[in-house]
């Protein structure tokens, strides 16, 4: 098989990638995410209509007589589905659902409330806080992880490359103001999990590299290992992506958010093993003596 | 890597057998308490109401307090030390002794074995802390005393909202300890949660005063409003009696007025004090009281000792069947307040179900087309081991009766997705090894083993993930990480002793056939 020389292109991608983070960091400082009703508080309902003439405009004038603050409504999967997420939630009342539905019926005919969700503000700033806590502790159990079985020049490669697959991606989100909601927290965890995994695969292969060949530079070094890991980071990301994919467009509207973050997290991870965690270890002059010194310990 | 003993093979047939039936009895119905195990579905896809409740225990803690002022009065009158101006706020009691008393009171309260501050034996911590300032005192209850105080009214909140849960006759509710304030309630098949809410979000506190003939609030009354908000009274304090003396309640019809009213059933106690407390009364008004609000205030016309009365008050029988209940199921020591409720209707669930099995289906027939037009042959043994890897852990969730969820179904399909990943290493690694070595089952063997450390790193990083994820993760995501964490388990397993026996086989028939794999 031929080799393709991914190293000619580090510099190139890796200036790529830093024009993403910068942007994604600015995105998400100054723009930042659009949290649902999980983390925001609040009330999100998904209702079905039964008459085709009911449209966002129809609904979302009839919410606004109800005095509920400012109410979102969009399309939900098909034209008679809808979402609606208001801010205002008060579920200590019994008959407010009961309430919004009798007289929305008035307004626009039968309904049928699908889902209600209605998170008050202690929980959902609850919810956000272990949301954050379980990223950030998946994080640092991959770096303790990595650091135990590689060394920290391999660890640094690869959480440098953690980092970036999640910012990018949360990045996207915030660009297009996704919502981010519990089921995108766990997305994130997957996703860290994919990377590292890519990642590692990878770094063996380096590792195996440099006990064999004592005289190739680690220039030269990770490129013949991504080259011979190649094949494998194919055909296993295109196996992920094709599972994804459908759950993407198969698996219903509540699944689109996190599979598109699965599906944004498997592309930058598999990308970033190659043009971030390797080009790091190219960086810190990685050579045989880094492992050899370990190996003698 | 490739040698199988007659015993392992026999072991992981019966293993893979035993689980896969496990599977398959998801679509059977079969009349055995052990073999007859289902996963459950979540609440998101059999549609159903989550609630979760949060007691306000500040009534609770002054309660609390008010008693314990009582207590010490009492305790130090027997021991003759003088105690006066009690106060008391949100969370502490203050109060004065005399000069000479103050260091022996310091020393009872101070002492391990104190009967008036107890818990020190046991905890290591007393029910109160408390300040000395000469001769003041300030008690404020301690974080043990705190914790304690807590756990009893949530465990006796717990068998209220289950009694009243029960009573309304919903589809194996479950209802579970949060924390030491919150109680989660899961009602199954249930899309419309408005009558359970409004039954949990009532304290439920009934009591009987004696409406007095002044216009102001004075000492030892208090002015409340009437249900409908029409007027007020005062009401002296004094309770005649109280819901905890019930001992029936249920809708009845009046038939004089033809109103529907709410009839009660009173204990030996209750039938007692009511007794005396009517003949007393001939002539006033008895106030019958809700959670603060009066519902109806009746004349007392003559004594009522039969033990039995009724509560009238512009009831539907809907609505006096819901006070029946409530009275029936006793109150809560606390109101409860609903911070987060999730609801979904059936068929949104069913929708959900359908769609998270097409997208299964699809994803998993396009991840076997591929491993075919990739591997061949080998590709046909990596979607064999793909396919009692399903069945693996479908059946260990079977098993364990573990509950799937939407994202427990999307963890599913990712298996599928990352499953072929180990297998896609050995294969590879094996293309590599066949280029330098002749023997192909030299070649297999060390394709297995050199790819061996690789693939454990590799799932480690995933199931790491996935523990996180089941710990901090709440409701439906504890489903995804379940399904992903088993689902990494389960496809070791395939993978190193369902494929690879296969592998074996089918190497070790075809070894003098040129390019193998």
């Amino acid at each position: 098989m031929r080799e393709i020389s991914f190293n000619k292109f580090y510099k190139s991608f890796n200036i790529l990638s830093i024009v993403l983070i910068v942007t994604s960091l600015i995105l998400l400082v100054f723009k930042g995410l659009n949290y649902g009703v999980d983390f925001k508080g609040g009330t999100l309902i998904e209702l079905r209509t039964d008459l085709n003439s009911a449209n966002i405009k129809k609904i979302r004038d009839s919410f606004n007589q109800l005095n509920l603050g400012d109410v979102s409504v969009k399309n939900f999967g098909n034209d008679t589905d809808f979402i609606i997420k208001f801010e205002k939630q008060n579920s200590n009342d019994p008959k407010f659902i009961d309430n919004i539905k009798t007289k929305l019926s008035g307004s626009i005919g039968t309904v049928d409330f699908r889902r209600v969700e209605n998170v008050g503000p202690k929980v959902s700033a609850e919810l956000l806080q272990s949301g954050i806590i379980a990223i950030a502790l998946s994080l640092a159990a991959m770096l303790l992880y990595i650091w135990i079985r590689f060394e920290w020049q391999f660890s640094l490669g690869a959480i440098v490359a953690l980092f970036h697959d999640v910012i990018i991606t949360l990045g996207v989100f915030s660009l297009f103001s996704l919502e981010i909601n519990l089921s995108i927290v766990a997305a994130v965890l997957t996703i860290v999990g994919y990377s590292m995994n890519d990642t590692v695969v990878i770094f063996d292969r380096v590792r195996e590299n440099l006990r064999k060949f004592s005289d190739i530079k680690i220039f030269e070094l990770t490129n013949i290992s991504i080259n011979q890991t190649l094949s494998r980071t194919i055909i296993t990301s295109a196996t992920t992506l094709l599972a994804l994919l459908s759950i993407f467009i198969f698996g219903g509207e509540i699944l689109k958010g996190f599979s598109l973050a699965m599906i944004l997290g498997v592309i930058f991870g598999t990308y970033s093993s190659i043009y971030i965690a390797n080009p790091i270890l190219v960086v810190l002059k990685v050579s045989q003596r880094t492992i050899v010194k370990e190996d003698k310990d | 890597m490739l040698y199988f003993s007659k015993l392992r093979i026999f072991s992981v047939i019966i293993f893979t057998l035993i689980l896969s039936y496990f599977t398959i009895s998801n679509f059977f119905k079969i009349d055995d308490n052990f073999f007859s195990k289902n996963i459950k579905l979540g609440l998101d896809l059999q549609g159903g109401s989550y609630l979760l409740l949060e007691i306000d225990n500040k009534p609770v803690i002054t309660q609390k307090l008010q008693n314990k002022v009582m207590e010490l009065k009492n305790f130090f009158k027997d021991k003759n030390i003088i105690t006066r101006n009690y106060t008391v706020d949100d969370n502490s009691i203050i109060f004065d002794t005399t000069p000479d008393k103050s260091d022996e009171l310091n020393n009872i309260l101070d002492d391990d074995e104190s009967e008036i501050n107890p818990y020190y034996q046991q905890y290591k911590s007393h029910e109160f802390d408390f300040v000395k300032d000469q001769d003041s005192f300030k008690l404020t209850l301690s974080k043990y005393g705190l914790v304690l105080l807590k756990n009893a009214s949530l465990d006796q909140a717990i068998e209220i909202v289950r009694r009243r849960v029960d009573e309304v006759g919903t589809n194996e509710p479950n209802i579970l300890k949060r924390g030491n304030d919150r109680i989660l309630v899961e009602l199954p098949g249930l899309d419309d949660p408005g009558r359970i809410k409004s039954l949990l979000g009532k304290t439920a506190n009934l009591t009987f005063q004696f409406i007095t003939q002044n216009t102001e609030e004075s000492f030892g009354t208090e002015k409340l409003e009437f249900e409908d908000g029409s007027e007020n009274a005062v009401v002296s304090k004094r309770i005649i009696l109280s819901g905890d003396n019930l001992v029936d309640a249920k809708p009845s019809m009046n038939s004089q007025t033809n109103e529907t009213v709410v009839s009660f059933t009173l204990d030996r106690v209750g039938a007692k004090k009511f007794g005396k407390a009517t003949s007393t009364g001939v002539g006033k008004r008895l106030a019958i009281i809700l959670d603060g609000k009066i519902i109806s205030a009746p004349s007392v016309r003559e004594p009522i000792i039969g033990g039995s009365g009724q509560i009238s008050g512009d009831f539907t029988f809907q609505s006096a069947t819901d006070l029946a209940l409530l009275l029936r199921s006793g109150a809560l020591p606390a109101p409860l307040n609903i911070i987060e409720e999730r609801t979904v209707g059936p068929d949104l669930g069913q929708d959900s179900i359908d769609a998270g099995i097409m997208s299964l289906i699809i994803g998993f027939i396009l991840v076997v087309l591929f491993m075919i037009y990739k591997y061949r042959v080998f590709g046909v043994i990596a979607n064999l081991a793909l396919i009692s890897n399903l069945f693996l852990l479908v059946g260990v969730l079977t098993l364990f009766e573990a509950t799937l969820t939407l994202p427990g179904i999307a963890g599913i399909i990712l298996t599928v997705g990352m499953a072929v990943d180990a297998n896609v290493l050995i294969f590879e690694r094996i293309k590599e090894e066949i280029k330098s070595e002749r023997n192909p089952i030299i070649a297999f063997d060390s394709g297995y083993t050199k790819s061996r450390t690789t693939i454990l790193d590799a799932n480690i990083t995933t199931l790491i993930a996935a523990v996180i994820l089941f710990f901090m993760g709440s409701g439906p995501i504890k489903g995804f990480s379940i399904t992903l964490g088993v689902g990494i388990l389960t496809t070791l397993f395939s993978v190193y002793f369902i494929a690879r026996l296969f592998t074996a086989f089918y190497v070790i028939k075809n070894k003098e056939k040129e390019s193998l794999i």
